[in-house]
């Protein structure tokens, strides 16, 4: 029998409301993100209700993440722009944080210190 | 007299996803062994990560009779790290990714693990091997304000 390595992704949905008092989506993901991540990761995104328009993605207990992962967040980042959603980021470690902007990501999602600046940076 | 030999470390590896980061932990130890700081452990995780990943997809096209090799090669503050696969090399060239066009769909979401590999160490090569089969060298080099 061959061994199959484990590659676990997790996300937790919770609720948090912004300064205005409307809902916010935190979707807090665990684990690894990788190419086998996907749905597990859009059924996290599935289970924010549909008129929920404020996220913020949780990363602070992503153990591991890789270049296919990033590209899963990307599309993560392309369903919540078409549904006129807007994202705020936090818990990246610093190289992840390096590698995001290298790679343009923070155009698209803010990267914030922390939960309570992620919910507070919602403008409107 | 004692010849300056290079200290080397090998692995070998199955063509299955997740075993990335038995290599990216291997790395990162030799790293830390040759006192590279954190930040430049972390980018050598990353660079190595993608570059099993991509031997294993790529050049292995995941077929689990084949494996992955790793050689991690010490010497004069610089760590070098091959990883050697069955494939014939890369047929891309390295592109820094779009974000625009990815989030508009007009460019894959994936294809960033050349651009982060070249990113993120000092050099990254990509070659054959005299059999044929591909191979990528990255290098880093301790500063001498880290030595």
């Amino acid at each position: 029998m061959t061994m199959q390595p484990q590659l676990i992704t997790r996300v937790h949905v919770d609720q948090a409301k912004a300064g205005d008092g409307s809902p916010i989506g935190v979707l807090r993901f665990s684990g690894d993100i990788t190419s086998t991540s996907r749905d597990v990761l859009f059924g996290g995104y599935a289970e924010v209700p549909a008129t929920t328009r404020k996220l913020v993605f949780d990363f602070s207990k992503v153990e591991y993440l890789n270049s296919s992962g990033i590209a899963l967040v990307i599309e993560l980042l392309m369903a919540a722009n078409k549904a006129d959603r807007k994202v705020q980021s936090f818990g990246l470690s610093p190289h992840f944080q390096k590698v995001f902007i290298m790679v343009g990501l923070n155009k698209y999602t803010h990267l914030q210190a922390d939960e309570a600046t992620a919910c507070a940076a919602f403008v409107d | 007299m004692v010849q300056d030999i290079p200290s080397t470390v090998e692995l070998r590896l199955p063509s299955k996803l997740g075993f990335e980061k038995v290599a990216m932990q291997t790395a990162a130890g030799v790293a830390r062994l040759m006192g590279f700081p954190d930040e430049r452990v972390d980018d050598l995780k990353t660079a190595v990560a993608e570059a099993c990943i991509n031997a294993i997809e790529h050049g292995n096209r995941f077929d689990e009779r084949l494996s992955i090799g790793i050689v991690l090669s010490m010497e004069d503050g610089e760590l070098e790290v091959k990883i050697l696969d069955s494939g014939s090399g890369p047929h891309k060239k390295v592109h820094a990714p779009d974000i625009d066009r990815k989030m508009h769909g007009d460019e894959e979401a994936r294809g960033m693990g050349m651009f982060l590999m070249q990113a993120l160490v000092d050099e990254a090569e990509w070659t054959q091997t005299p059999l044929g089969g591909g191979c990528v060298r990255l290098m880093i080099r301790l500063d001498k304000e880290e030595e």
